[in-house]
């Protein structure tokens, strides 16, 4: 499976005056997963992101993309990825075709394709009707959408973005990461996506690695993660009782997929794999149990992510 | 090479669309305009008496009413050179990087150096276009006030004062990007650039004036010898000011009768030209400001050379 590895980190180490800000990072992503790359800010999410871009040496390990160095050979690495840095900008004096087009040419695109793929792009991104207009009218939201359509002209293997949805309104938010989710989709492109709003990666991620004070506290994809997390149990579910018994604990735990039974105060916490709510309230009555309420919980990234975190405080 | 053509047009087009192009050219176009009419004035007193360069006299005809530095000679090593550098080139990098679009652009498959080479092409091939604009338009609305055109030699004069003058908007461009690559703000950068302006058109007078009578104190009873000699040293100071050193570098270009530089000029003044008519020949002219001409390439070189090694090192941090 590393084999397929489209980008990857051999030890990756980046010092600035002293301070290590990614320590001996390994990374692998394989083609065509939308990566989320989480952690909190000062992380060392985006020098990682710069070191794999070839935009900054790291200070000893390696990067590849697609096979290539990204120290060595920075330009073959940079033909074949797209960024979205996270202050992104475009030359405001210039109509969205404009900037467009610089890149393209930056590219070395030939100039008929120039056009096809500004036009392809900007439709792809809803913003064909303010193609002419100045991107110093451009609100928030619609920079960053050209940020996409900027990505789109290369037609990369691999996109990164630091912070895509950083500054914008909930519903741009939702139209960001449906955009991204497509392309991933459509382009067959692989994504790394770094961000700390953790509903968003999950929403559009397949995996995720964490990342904390420079180090990968853990890396795969959610399932996996979710399982290793809680025990296989993606579920949670909190049982009031009036009353409990050994009895009502040892039928609950005989139920297929429950994967762990916690007592707290009155409340069962119930760890399952899918939803046994039907199961549970079977289980209780059959034990002669009262029960007062019943609440199920899905477990979240952020979940994962505090449990993570905290360990690695502690 | 790659990317830069690119890179290049693209700036030339962000500098010929700019507002700041239009003022430029604006103030340039007055420039040529006040040449001429202080050529109509004047050139008729001028060419009495003589027939040799009357055509660069355009160039080099004052009004004896208006203070020397507002000859055209003056008026392009002081002001206009220097503005029209420093205004294409100290937003150049920080601009970009302020705006996010710096390392966007460097996330392109483009060698480091295409960017700062083309952005210093650009600038370099804007100031060449309004420099031979302004020249070229005194030329033509002067040879229809004159009647006579240029010699080959003037024409060859004329090309070697364009040249040198576009090394010298050079080295003004240079100055402007180091600091645009040193500053993060734009107007800290734009400061910087005209501190050092103000500091050598100036200050540098009145700090030679300093050290050469330090060095050599004059009083009353001061020998000849002695009063050449703090001439000399304050013309020793001056000249580490590529103001100055284009001054005199196109004084000697543009007026064949400049024999030295030496400080029998500066004792007689500017009106001693005509005192010594037997007109230098082209190599003799070339041969004085030879050390001149090379100083001002390689300040240019030097302000280009630091603003490269320090643009291509400087790493994009997070």
């Amino acid at each position: 499976m590393s084999g397929q590895s489209v980008i990857e980190t051999v030890d990756l180490t980046k010092t600035y005056d002293g301070t290590t800000v990614v320590d001996r990072l390994n990374l692998h992503i394989e083609e065509g997963q939308t990566f989320g790359f989480l952690g909190p800010n000062g992380a060392g999410k985006t020098t990682t992101i710069l070191m794999l871009l070839g935009l900054t040496e790291p200070t000893s390990g390696v990067a590849r993309i697609g096979g290539y160095n990204s120290t060595r050979e920075p330009i073959k690495v940079k033909q074949i990825s797209g960024y979205i840095p996270e202050k992104i900008g475009f030359y405001e004096d210039l109509t969205a075709t404009q900037n467009l087009a610089y890149t393209a040419r930056l590219n070395d695109l030939s100039e008929e394709l120039v056009a096809k793929r500004i036009g392809e792009s900007l439709g792809e991104v809803g913003l064909s009707e303010v193609a002419g207009q100045k991107v110093g009218e451009f609100s928030r939201g619609m920079v960053q959408r050209l940020a996409i359509a900027d990505i789109l002209i290369k037609m990369p293997k691999v996109a990164f973005m630091d912070e895509p949805t950083l500054g914008i309104d909930p519903e741009g938010v939702n139209q960001m990461l449906d955009l991204i989710g497509r392309i991933a989709k459509e382009q067959k492109m692989t994504i790394v996506m770094s961000s700390h709003q953790l509903y968003q990666v999950q929403r559009i991620c397949s995996h995720v690695g964490i990342i904390v004070k420079g180090r990968m506290l853990v890396e795969g994809s959610l399932d996996q993660l979710m399982g290793e997390a809680f025990g296989g149990g993606r579920f949670k579910v909190e049982v009031q009782l009036a009353e409990i018994t050994s009895g009502i604990v040892d039928r609950i735990k005989r139920i297929d997929g429950v994967v762990s039974v916690e007592r707290s105060g009155d409340s069962l916490v119930v760890g399952c794999s899918e939803d046994l709510r039907p199961q549970i309230a079977k289980a209780i009555v059959d034990g002669n149990g009262l029960m007062i309420q019943m609440q199920i919980q899905s477990y979240a990234l952020e979940d994962i992510y505090m449990k993570y975190f905290h360990e690695a405080e502690v | 090479m790659r990317g830069l053509m690119t890179v290049f047009r693209k700036e030339l087009a962000d500098d010929f669309t700019s507002w700041r192009f239009l003022i430029l050219f604006a103030l340039v176009f007055l420039a040529g305009a006040f040449t001429l009419y202080v050529d109509g004035q004047n050139i008729g007193r001028e060419v009495t008496g003589t027939t040799q360069f009357i055509f660069l006299k355009l160039y080099t005809t004052s009004d004896q009413t208006l203070p020397g530095i507002l000859q055209f000679l003056n008026l392009v090593a002081v002001f206009f050179v220097p503005i029209v550098g420093i205004a294409l080139g100290f937003d150049a990098i920080n601009e970009e990087r302020n705006n996010g679009t710096m390392s966007r652009l460097l996330s392109q498959p483009i060698y480091r150096d295409a960017v700062i080479n083309g952005k210093f092409l650009a600038g370099v091939v804007t100031i060449a276009i309004m420099i031979t604009s302004i020249v070229l338009l005194v030329a033509g609305v002067g040879l229809r006030m004159l009647g006579v055109p240029p010699s080959s030699e003037e024409v060859i004069r004329l090309i070697i004062f364009l040249v040198v003058t576009i090394f010298y908007g050079a080295f003004w461009l240079g100055l402007a990007i180091l600091f645009s690559i040193f500053f993060r703000r734009v107007a800290t950068s734009a400061l910087a650039s005209i501190a050092v302006w103000i500091f050598l058109f100036f200050f540098m007078p009145m700090l030679a004036g300093l050290i050469a009578n330090t060095v050599v104190p004059l009083d009353r009873a001061a020998t000849a010898e002695e009063y050449f000699s703090n001439l000399g040293v304050q013309s020793t100071v001056l000249q580490l000011s590529p103001i100055r050193l284009y001054q005199e570098a196109i004084s000697v270009i543009l007026v064949p009768g400049y024999r030295t530089l030496g400080q029998m000029i500066q004792l007689m003044g500017a009106g001693s030209v005509s005192l010594l008519p037997n007109p230098l020949s082209l190599g003799q002219s070339l041969l004085m400001v030879w050390p001149h001409l090379v100083s001002i390439v390689a300040l240019t070189a030097v302000c280009f050379a630091v603003s490269y090694v320090k643009f291509m090192r400087e790493e994009i941090r997070a």
